[in-house]
């Protein structure tokens, strides 16, 4: 029987009075991430939720922490804002705050950065029970450690957190999406990369391998008007000839569907295992040739593989001879973490401040 | 160990003139752009290679020698402010860059190297460094990364944190320890220990590399500037602006005393006669930004302001940016004497924040000179005054103090781009609570158990 956190402030007692260890779980949207092995406990932060203050002209909004992403999302459109990181699994009951434990971002990421660079500050609990705030709310700040970045990615690990501010972006007002197929990964992945390097402004940039061809898919945002020209000046950017159309062509409500079901992972059967790898785009020929049996999918022009297989320990061959990391969002292989691994000298000498007693579950 | 036991086993390291003893040498390296602060170390050493500067950390753990980096001091909260017993370790010489790939979009370059450099380096290939401080062309990104410098494009592109990958460090106690990646998306797994290190004010060790992303240059700039009959209306442009949904690259404000400076420094084509004036950017994709920036300017019309100009040239957009980041030195011709405050306040509240700054400042008879970046809230108030005159750096002070204050009570910060360095540590007690503080404290000593890496910056001290 999970333990259930109604306040942020009961929470220190919690930590302190545990004597084994403690995993804070939201939506449990992504269950790779909450089911852990060893004695643990499970808190449920469900009841942590609600948007505290959101001042759209401020572009910043503060939340505690297992405020269902929906919600987020909703309230920031009513005011013509977005996350624009994509966060993912928001249909499947994704939080704030686990997605900023997890540091999943979606195709959006291409654009303006990932959750990292979104985050403002954060209140948490740490390992000792002590509530501790970082960072701040407003848009610029250099004032103190930023632990706020540093629990992106985090895992639960070094603390529970309880509150959460973020910057927003006003949203596109218009998107347009096509994509371009193409014979091989290697030509599409130099199509990617040209475009990146250009002045041309994307919203998303993934690559989609299928059987016998790979599709490269461009997401435009802005005023509405300028979404044709500015799709046509790609086409030709990317050599099509004349008035060449692109393969498919995304408008309207067709087209935010279509994002909706790549960032809810839609494309990922049931059950089985799905990793997000991030990576430089220059390894990724010789990755794609090695799991060429999984279900895949490459966001921001090559630099976030999302890879689902059954078999992982092949998965887990490639990272390793590639020096690259797996982290499994969901299914039910046994492994967390793949591949090389994190930077664990510097990590145990902030789990001795943040956890000394091993509250939380190891790294 | 003696002082000589530890000169001796540096000069074991260092030929004669890369080891500074000489009191005429050292001088030079007494304090930073806050010039306010002084002290002598007992030596500076200028390391050539990164394998020195990992052995002068290992000698000066050993020895339990305090040390201090420093790029090209161009610091405005002493963050790099020479410790009397300790040394100084000049990075301006381990300045390589040493790869940049202009396909996969980064660079990875050491401490030295100068922030402008990066973007120069890039150029050919159209790409540049974001992070844009006014010092840019000679600030170093160690000092970049020590003190999460920022620049007048913060809102759209961030700080120098969003903009690195991947650091190599070496930490006070002398392990070297590598962390992030370099994929655009390399703090991906596990925690974010970069954007930990970032803005850690030099007091884990010393990053020796780091791999920094770079963009694509935008296609187009539009620019415009209009002045305004105060800066409470040039404020409210800002927040029409904003409320529009446009995401201009900078925003920035400067007052009636800044902008005389700046015109009278470089003769940006500022109208003299406005009480504010605003300058607004956009950038992206010509066909985008063509459009975006027609709506700009019909809301900049319609805001009440007195004069619109329109930059018609890359040359015209030069000019105005040129007065802008050069208007802290600009300020000089004013002042014998000026102190840059570094506040942040919501962008609401800043009509409210200039009023105080404006009333704090006839209080304490001081003239107060406001540039600021207005997209970000970020304040610097020039504090005008006369060392010469008794008291009177003291009465700036605490007029600045009062201004900092003001910037927490908003619901702000202490600094957006400058750091806290030795100059607001003090203050640090009035933003985070003890025991915010005291999990700071903890991080430093796992990360320094001695002590002895860039001491009495940010931390308050004892009895604050």
């Amino acid at each position: 029987m999970p333990i259930a956190a109604h306040h942020p402030a009961e929470i220190p007692d919690i930590v302190r009075s545990t004597t084994g260890r403690l995993l804070p779980v939201g939506g449990g949207s992504k269950p790779a991430l909450t089911r852990v092995h060893e004695e643990c406990e499970q808190l449920d932060m469900r009841r942590l939720s609600g948007i505290l203050e959101y001042e759209p002209e401020e572009y910043t909004f503060t939340a505690l922490a297992n405020t269902p992403l929906q919600e987020i999302e909703t309230e920031l459109a009513a005011h013509g804002q977005y996350l624009p990181f994509d966060p993912v699994l928001t249909g499947a009951g994704a939080t704030l705050g686990g997605t900023v434990a997890a540091n999943s971002a979606g195709a959006g990421r291409f654009r303006y950065g990932g959750v990292r660079d979104f985050i403002l500050g954060i209140r948490f609990v740490d390992g000792r029970g002590r509530l501790v705030r970082s960072g701040g709310k407003v848009v610029k700040n250099a004032a103190g450690f930023d632990l706020a970045k540093f629990m992106v990615g985090s895992l639960g690990r070094f603390g529970i957190l309880t509150e959460v501010s973020f910057k927003v972006f006003p949203r596109p007002r218009a998107f347009l999406s096509f994509a371009q197929r193409y014979d091989s990964l290697a030509d599409a992945l130099a199509q990617a990369t040209r475009l990146a390097c250009s002045p041309l402004e994307l919203q998303a940039l993934d690559l989609v391998p299928d059987s016998d061809e790979v599709l490269l898919v461009a997401r435009l945002g802005g005023p509405a008007a300028s979404l044709g020209a500015r799709m046509d000046r790609i086409l030709r950017f990317l050599g099509e000839q004349g008035n060449a159309r692109a393969d498919f062509v995304w408008e309207g409500e067709e087209e935010a569907a279509y994002w909706r079901q790549v960032n809810e992972f839609a494309w990922v059967p049931d059950g089985m295992p799905l990793f997000k790898v991030p990576l430089n785009p220059a390894c990724l020929p010789a990755l794609d040739e090695r799991i060429s049996h999984t279900h895949r999918r490459y966001m921001a022009a090559g630099n976030l593989a999302w890879i689902a297989g059954d078999d992982v320990a092949t998965l887990e061959h490639a990272l390793n001879d590639l020096g690259l990391t797996g982290l499994q969002l969901l299914g039910r292989s046994e492994q967390l973490i793949i591949g090389t691994g994190l930077a664990y000298p510097v990590l145990r000498r902030v789990k001795q401040v943040l956890d000394p007693d091993g509250k939380f579950p190891e790294v | 160990m003696s002082t000589t036991a530890f000169l001796s086993a540096l000069s074991r390291i260092y030929p004669p003139d890369r080891l500074l003893t000489r009191p005429a040498q050292l001088i030079a390296y007494e304090s930073d752009a806050l010039t306010s602060f002084r002290a002598r170390p007992q030596a500076v050493v200028i390391p050539v290679t990164q394998d020195e500067v990992v052995e002068t950390v290992r000698l000066c753990n050993e020895h339990e020698v305090p040390f201090v980096a420093r790029g090209s001091g161009t610091s405005l909260s002493g963050g790099s402010l020479p410790v009397e017993n300790g040394i100084v370790i000049a990075l301006n010489r381990l300045n390589r860059i040493l790869h940049l790939d202009p396909e996969q979009r980064f660079a990875v370059v050491e401490a030295g190297v100068i922030n402008l450099q990066i973007s120069q380096a890039a150029a050919p290939y159209g790409l540049y460094y974001a992070p844009d401080p006014s010092s840019q062309p000679i600030c170093t990104i160690g000092g970049n990364v020590a003190f999460n410098s920022g620049g007048a494009h913060c809102l759209k592109y961030g700080m120098t944190s969003n903009h690195i990958l991947s650091m190599k460090v070496v930490l006070a106690d002398g392990e070297v320890v590598r962390f992030g990646s370099r994929s655009l998306e390399g703090v991906g797994v596990g925690p974010d220990l970069v954007g930990l290190f970032v803005g850690s004010e030099g007091l884990f060790g010393i990053a020796l590399e780091m791999t920094v992303r770079l963009l694509p240059r935008p296609e187009s700039f539009r620019t415009v500037m209009a002045a305004y009959r105060d800066l409470e209306s040039a404020g409210n442009a800002v927040a029409s602006v904003v409320g529009a949904g446009l995401l201009p690259a900078a925003i920035e404000i400067m007052d009636t005393l800044a902008m005389r400076a700046a015109e009278a420094a470089v003769g940006a084509g500022y109208p003299q006669e406005a009480r504010a004036m605003l300058i607004v950017e956009l950038d992206g994709e010509a066909e985008q930004v063509d459009r975006e920036f027609e709506e700009l300017v019909d809301l900049i019309q319609a805001s009440g302001a007195e004069q619109v100009i329109v930059a018609q040239t890359d040359e015209e957009r030069a000019r105005i940016w040129q007065g802008r980041k050069g208007a802290f030195s600009a300020v000089g011709r004013l002042s014998p004497d000026y102190v840059v405050q570094d506040g942040v306040v919501p962008r609401g509240r800043l009509g409210q924040a200039l009023a105080e700054i404006d009333r704090l400042g006839r209080e304490y008879g001081l003239d107060v000179a406001n540039v600021f970046h207005a997209g970000d809230g970020n304040l610097h108030p020039l504090i005008l005054f006369d060392g010469s005159v008794e008291g009177a750096l003291e009465r700036a002070e605490e007029l600045a103090g009062k201004i900092l204050k003001m910037c927490v009570d908003l619901g702000g910060s202490l600094t957006g781009e400058h750091g806290i360095g030795v100059e607001k540590r003090d203050y640090m007690s009035y933003m985070f609570s003890p025991v915010d503080l005291e999990v700071m404290a903890e991080l430093r000593q796992v990360m320094d158990p001695k002590g002895l890496a860039n001491p009495g910056k940010m931390l308050p001290t004892a009895g604050h």
